[in-house]
């Protein structure tokens, strides 16, 4: 008897305590920035014949974050990323909301273009944002393609919005290949 | 065992004085409300005094009556007065505190400058509440004359202010006891609240409506200072930034223009015009930093910029990672704007 309630409260609390992981705030990065590696590698698509790098395992923190999705949908909003993207659904800019990705869409790619820029208009934002802050954005429009877990994206978007909440958001599956929209260089 | 009480006491009276006190009042506002309070306090104490003053009278009363039954008429009838003027104090003290409200509120609302009953041109100022600071923007038709500052609210004496309260995130609350109540702040719409300070001094305004994480540190430095005071600080605020003038300083300049520090804050006269973040214009005239969770010191300051979720965790500023060097030239630049 007694043993059966002990396992029920230790299956309770390992329930109850599953759940803290994705709201851990990580108000300073995780690793902090000094002791990370190197800065992000340069997208493999702008080295003539090389394999695509392995994923970032950062990647995969970050998008498995609650809080840093929600500084990302801030950030998205405060550095205007909206004015190029609309909210997602593209305008100038190429929509983020569908599976379709010029300069791949992994977490790690996305934050290669962040930092770095693009041809026809993406602006290098590096020395405009940090490392983490990149990363946190990258997991939010990561999200839009509900390519992050269902329990850590946003549930409410912060501007008026014909779409369901990203919690409802169908997984698009990456396409497209990396580099396939660059142009003037060989993919 | 003498201890707890006085503790207490020292307690409840360290409320009484200092910065942020609604019984200490510097504004008209906060004036009226504290004389009506007084009334309030005086109405309702004697009418406390009196209940528990019959009330031992009755209990003293009613062993004697038990011995003497036979004066039982005779204390009916003193009763029966008794009461008459208990009713009595009743209306008459519910009718005081009806008219001293209702006379608090009209006079209130006429010293408003927007009622067209005051000639004095009222100062106009827009606060934009954020997690977790205070934008603030005096306003002006000729765009040359205004001033966007932040965490700090210059007032001079006598002079109606309107502040137009508005916030980008959740609902705050706007209060500086000394001047008056609350007025929230809540997000896409905008709220007025009227002051109109009379004594001169330094105050604290708190956030009065929890916002988050930091909702604690969300303070605001009021200074309210006499008129030709107030016109120097405005002339000097109206001022682009200082260029920097030695070298250590001129080594932050170029570290703050280059890096992301720019991307957020705004210094006028400089090529950084980010708007998320505090305006850093005129940023050593400031009495505190991180919306009064640190007075501005270098120390605190590049204490802040080396670590800022250290003082004021969850704050949106990140980590940067500044080098040391670039740190206390960032430090010696900032601190030199004044």
């Amino acid at each position: 008897m007694c043993s059966r309630s002990l396992a029920g409260s230790a299956v309770m609390a390992m329930l109850l305590l599953s759940a803290c992981q994705r709201e851990q705030r990580e108000s300073r990065g995780q690793p902090l920035a000094e002791t990370a590696p190197t800065f992000v590698q340069l997208p493999s698509v702008l080295i003539a014949g090389s394999q695509p790098a392995p994923a970032d395992p950062r990647g995969k923190l970050y998008e498995g974050n609650a809080y840093h999705i929600s500084e990302g949908q801030r950030l998205f909003e405060q550095f205007n990323c909206s004015g190029c993207h609309a909210h997602g659904g593209g305008d100038i800019g190429p929509p983020l909301m569908d599976d379709e990705w010029r300069y791949g869409g992994q977490s790690d790619q996305i934050v290669a273009s962040i930092a770095y820029g693009w041809p026809n208009g993406m602006p290098s934002f590096a020395d405009k944002l940090t490392e983490q802050q990149m990363w946190q954005i990258a997991a939010y429009v990561r999200s839009m393609s509900g390519n992050v877990p269902k329990d850590v994206a946003s549930s409410r978007a912060d501007e008026l919005a014909s779409t369901p909440p990203l919690t409802r958001t169908p997984q698009q599956p990456i396409k497209g290949e990396p580099g396939g929209g660059l142009q003037g260089v060989a993919p | 065992m003498r201890r707890p009480p006085l503790l207490i006491a020292a307690l409840l009276l360290g409320g009484c004085s200092g910065e942020q006190s609604a019984l200490d009042p510097a504004g008209v506002h906060s004036g009226a409300v504290l004389n009506l309070f007084g009334l309030f306090f005086w109405v309702c104490l004697i009418a406390f005094a009196l209940v528990i003053g019959f009330l031992v009278i009755a209990m003293l009363q009613a062993r004697r009556v038990d011995a003497a039954r036979s004066e039982r008429s005779e204390h009916d009838a003193i009763a029966s007065r008794l009461l008459r003027g208990w009713i009595v104090f009743i209306i008459a003290g519910l009718l005081v505190l009806t008219l001293g409200s209702y006379f608090t509120d009209r006079n209130l609302a006429l010293a408003a400058p927007d009622t067209g009953q005051s000639n004095r041109v009222p100062i106009r100022i827009k606060l934009t509440g954020q997690q977790w600071w205070w934008q603030v923007e005096y306003e002006d038709p000729n765009a040359s004359q205004q001033i966007r500052t932040a965490n700090e609210l210059h007032l001079p004496v006598g002079v109606p202010v309107h502040i137009r309260l508005e916030s980008i995130d959740v609902i705050h609350s706007f209060w500086v006891p000394n001047l008056a109540g609350k007025q929230d702040m809540i997000p896409g719409r905008h709220n007025d609240i009227e002051l109109l300070p009379t004594r001169a001094g330094h105050y604290r305004s708190q956030c009065a409506e929890f916002c988050g994480l930091q909702h604690a540190h969300m303070a605001l430095d009021v200074v309210i200072e006499p008129m030709a005071d107030w016109l120097k600080w405005r002339a000097q605020s109206l001022q682009p930034a200082k260029a920097p003038a030695t070298a250590e300083e001129k080594a932050g300049y170029a570290y703050f223009m280059e890096h992301q520090c720019s991307a957020c804050h705004s210094i006028a006269g400089t090529p950084a015009f980010g708007t998320v973040g505090p305006d850093l214009t005129h940023f050593a005239s400031r009495p505190s930093i991180g919306a009064g969770t640190v007075p501005n010191t270098r120390g605190h300051l590049e204490a802040w910029i080396a670590d800022p979720q250290g003082m004021k965790e969850g704050n949106h500023m990140p980590y940067l990672a500044v080098p040391p060097d670039k740190l206390h030239a960032l430090g010696a630049y900032l601190r030199s704007l004044s």
